[in-house]
């Protein structure tokens, strides 16, 4: 019942936090020129705080989603190669064919990670083992990787790579709004689409036969769930870089609050993952080095040593 | 009335061949067979697993037009592996059999059912195989469903939880449902069995009445085993 009130509550807390943060420069400026500051709030802080909630939301319920589907805790959208095939995708598409136009950015994201999602289900086959698949990831995720280091290298303008850099390891900040609707839009509806497909994954948990035998088109459902990924992820991911760990972390949390059942914990685990990605953008913010860090960077440095523990913790359980 | 269970041109590639299956009434039907006979394939056909070939009616209703709802309340499978992906609790797992709006209630009976009213709240990766086995068989008994399709339903359970499953599913099928589960254990099979169904080479080598196919040479012929007086040996 806590959990009812507080789970919307956080997203919504930080939210305003972000606004609002830093709030003694803001405030003198609200005293000096209202104006300015109502300027810098809609131009400045909301793409940023709106960015990092749909961004957060959207790796959350891919998270959950993927998670559901391949019964694994370990699935999230950076283990299956999405977020690094949209990071080439739009690499190639900046850098290499030079249209860097958020839409242009978009449909190269959304395409690169339609491939990655597309080349796992051809390596993993369509009934696919959940090792294979997280293998076929991670072959994935390094192919991608390498060919985004070759194409920056291939890229004609000497300032690219620096660029890129500074892109992949994913950023919040100078974002405008119409740039925060080109993420944040498509990852709203692809949660929303994602969220329909509550009840079947939850009946996944007695097994892909099980399922079937309800009724579901579990084949369907794959890839309705791997396309809505990579259009929500991609459209993110093109905006803002690749921001890791929050959709492998916030699934994680929300299915604590729903005693387990992967599919009905969606909802919760974008509250989650909204809020994870506010609290580490407000972080970047509150760092005293003297100059801003990648949000990815933090995201990063926060869920690497969770993820180690979660390793570590399934070892110990299967080795009882 | 309508014929509890019709299926007609079952098959799946490699696995089941062209096979047909009337049940009038409720019965506790038993499916033996060698291993890799097409028992499970069968079971798998009748739920609509693996996009099987041909049609299923059960009670008059067409399976594949029943929305995942209406179609518990049509059939449950249980698969022969008894795991859980998520760990949820006894009540939970149980309650995933149950259309969305079903009465509580009604997994509460079958936790009462199969006695596990003290693990209802425990995770179900904290149980034993044979109380996790219990658990999941809850699961498929709790919406009541028409056809009962069990793949090796005693496998894991102890001598007494064998017997008292067996006096269940007959139970069930006093109620008016039907029951057909795959069995290795061909003495259960004959004790139990109101029809006796033995696969062979991915169709039905035999079906009939459990005391005479028992006797006949069919077992030997398909399972090379006869009965002696000290039980089955090798034929």
């Amino acid at each position: 019942m806590k959990a009812r009130i507080l789970l919307p509550a956080l997203p919504l807390l930080l939210f305003a936090a972000s606004l609002l943060t830093p709030w003694s420069g803001f405030l003198e400026l609200w005293q000096q020129d209202r104006g300015l500051a109502l300027a810098v709030l809609q131009e400045l802080r909301l793409p940023r705080a709106l960015l990092a909630l749909t961004y957060g939301a959207m790796l959350g319920a891919a998270g959950a989603a993927i998670q559901a589907l391949f019964a694994n805790p370990l699935a999230s959208p950076d283990l299956t190669g999405t977020t690094s095939g949209a990071a080439l995708g739009a690499v190639v598409t900046a850098y290499l064919l030079g249209f860097a136009s958020p839409l242009a950015l978009s449909v190269g994201a959304v395409a690169g990670a339609l491939g990655a999602l597309l080349l796992l289900l051809l390596l993993a086959g369509p009934k696919a083992e959940t090792a294979t698949l997280l293998l076929a990831g991670l072959a994935i995720s390094a192919l991608a990787g390498a060919l985004t280091t070759l194409a920056l290298a291939l890229a004609p303008s000497p300032f690219a790579f620096y660029d890129a850099y500074d892109w992949l390891m994913g950023s919040l900040v100078d974002r405008s709004l119409s740039q925060a609707a080109f993420a944040g839009v498509p990852a709203l509806l692809t949660i929303l689409l994602l969220l329909r497909l509550r009840a079947p994954l939850d009946a996944l948990t007695l097994g892909e036969d099980v399922a079937q035998s309800f009724g579901h088109d579990v084949r369907r459902l794959r890839l309705e769930i791997v396309s809505l990924t990579a259009v929500g992820v991609g459209a993110c991911v093109a905006i803002c870089g690749a921001i890791g760990f929050i959709g492998l972390v916030a699934p994680i949390f929300a299915r604590r609050l729903t005693g387990g059942h992967p599919g009905r914990a969606m909802l919760p685990a974008a509250a989650l993952g909204g809020a994870l990605l506010l609290a580490a953008d407000l972080a970047v913010r509150a760092a005293p080095l003297g100059r801003t860090l990648p949000v990815g960077v933090v995201t990063a440095l926060l869920g690497a040593p969770f993820f180690l523990w979660l390793v570590a913790h399934m070892r110990w359980r299967f080795e009882q | 009335m309508s014929t509890l269970l019709a299926a007609s041109g079952l098959a799946l590639p490699g696995r089941l061949s062209d096979t047909d299956l009337v049940m009038a009434e409720p019965a506790l039907i038993c499916l033996v067979g060698p291993n890799g006979s097409g028992k499970t394939s069968l079971l798998h056909a009748l739920a609509g697993i693996g996009a099987p070939a041909g049609s299923v009616s059960i009670g008059g209703a067409d399976r594949d037009a029943a929305r995942p709802a209406e179609r518990r309340r049509l059939l449950a499978y249980l698969p022969a592996a008894r795991e859980a992906a998520w760990p949820v609790t006894v009540r939970d797992l149980v309650g995933l059999g149950l259309p969305a709006d079903a009465d509580p209630g009604e997994a509460d009976a079958a936790i009462g059912s199969l006695q596990l009213e003290p693990l209802a709240n425990r995770r179900v990766d904290r149980l034993s195989t044979g109380e996790r086995s219990r658990a999941l068989i809850a699961r498929a008994l709790a919406p009541k469903p028409r056809l009962l399709l069990l793949d090796e339903p005693v496998a894991n359970l102890d001598p007494l939880w064998q017997l008292r499953l067996m006096d269940l599913l007959k139970a069930t099928v006093a109620d008016g449902q039907a029951v057909l589960i795959a069995l290795h254990d061909l003495d259960l099979a004959a004790r139990y069995a109101d029809r006796l169904i033995v696969m062979d080479g991915r169709r039905i080598a035999a079906d009939g009445d459990p005391r005479v196919i028992i006797g006949s040479d069919a077992i030997r012929a398909v399972f090379g085993i006869e009965k002696g007086e000290e039980g089955w040996r090798p034929a």
